[in-house]
């Protein structure tokens, strides 16, 4: 018996409105410029903003400054991880087709952008604190979080079958996100050398807004570039694949003719 | 500035590795177009022999 009657909406049809890897194409052709462009405007002006004219901190001196890479960086990885999580559903309920390949190119620029959080992280950490490096839980639950990003890129390449490795990082995508709460909450629940959020849904910021101004455009500026990157990479999977097909059409018709 | 090397080595890696990834994915993107391109030209001629 069929699930849905004829006239009646297709269970999910909304999450299948994009499937169709050629109106993917057509909305990524004129979307990846203008998210590329737009995050080069944000970009530009949160990193003057931030290195020339906001002030130093009066405790952390300059070195304050890192703090608008280095926060967008955290909130990317992540927002990286929901959406990689978010694929991961869509790809085992769904069976969304650009899912899987929506998550093979998530992962590696949320690894760059975990790695990049870590590495700004040292940076910052040296100075103020006086090691790059501290066994602290914010700080371990986001290396757990790199660690993640690299298992599943990892186990979606381990895997002769893909469909096979899709499911199996999928499956980990998804029981990942069990560090997210952990990665935000861990400066409440342990006593951390990390500093608590200065920006919650909850309560005011707790800096000025000479600092949370530019912090924000940075903000935008990388979500925008993530956004844009995901994008870009989307489609040249897209037209990769594609690229494939063609080839093994060509290869069958000429073995039938031959 | 205090802490300069420190505020420039961070601002090296971000936009080192945005630019890398941005690099790579043009290249990436420049290849599959070029190669799809190739392949429609190729199946194009081989219907006009047919």
């Amino acid at each position: 018996m069929p699930e849905t009657l004829p006239g009646q909406p297709v269970k999910g049809a909304f999450l299948h409105r994009f499937a169709n890897p050629g109106r993917f194409l057509r909305l990524a052709h004129w979307l990846f410029p203008l998210l590329s462009a737009s995050s080069g405007i944000f970009l530009t002006i949160g990193m003057i903003w931030a290195l020339w004219f906001s002030p130093a901190d009066w405790q952390q001196g300059d070195a304050v400054r890192i703090m608008y890479l280095h926060v967008p960086m955290a909130m990317l990885a992540s927002g990286g991880y929901a959406a990689l999580a978010l694929c991961g559903v869509l790809s085992l309920v769904w069976k969304h087709p650009l899912a899987d390949l929506a998550a093979v190119e998530i992962g590696p620029v949320g690894a760059v952008i975990t790695g990049l959080c870590l590495v700004t992280g040292s940076l910052w950490g040296k100075p103020m604190w006086g090691a790059w490096w501290v066994w602290d839980a914010r700080l371990t639950s986001v290396l757990v979080l790199f660690f993640l990003y690299l298992g599943h890129i990892a186990l979606i390449q381990a895997f002769d079958d893909p469909q096979r490795g899709y499911r199996a990082a999928a499956v980990l995508a998804i029981a990942g996100v069990i560090d997210l709460p952990i990665i935000k909450f861990s400066v409440n629940w342990w006593n951390t050398l990390h500093q608590p959020d200065s920006i919650t849904l909850t309560h005011a910021p707790t800096m000025p807004e000479s600092m949370l101004l530019p912090l924000s455009i940075c903000l935008t500026g990388f979500s925008l570039g993530f956004a844009a990157l995901v994008t870009g990479r989307l489609q040249a999977a897209i037209l990769e694949t594609r690229a494939e097909q063609m080839l093994t059409r060509r290869a069958r018709s000429q073995n039938g003719l031959s | 500035m205090s802490h300069l090397p420190y505020i420039v080595a961070s601002y090296i890696a971000v936009l080192g590795a945005a630019g890398i990834l941005a690099f790579q994915l043009a290249l990436r993107l420049r290849r599959a177009r070029t190669r799809i391109a190739a392949l429609e030209t190729r199946s194009a001629r081989q219907k006009d022999t047919l």
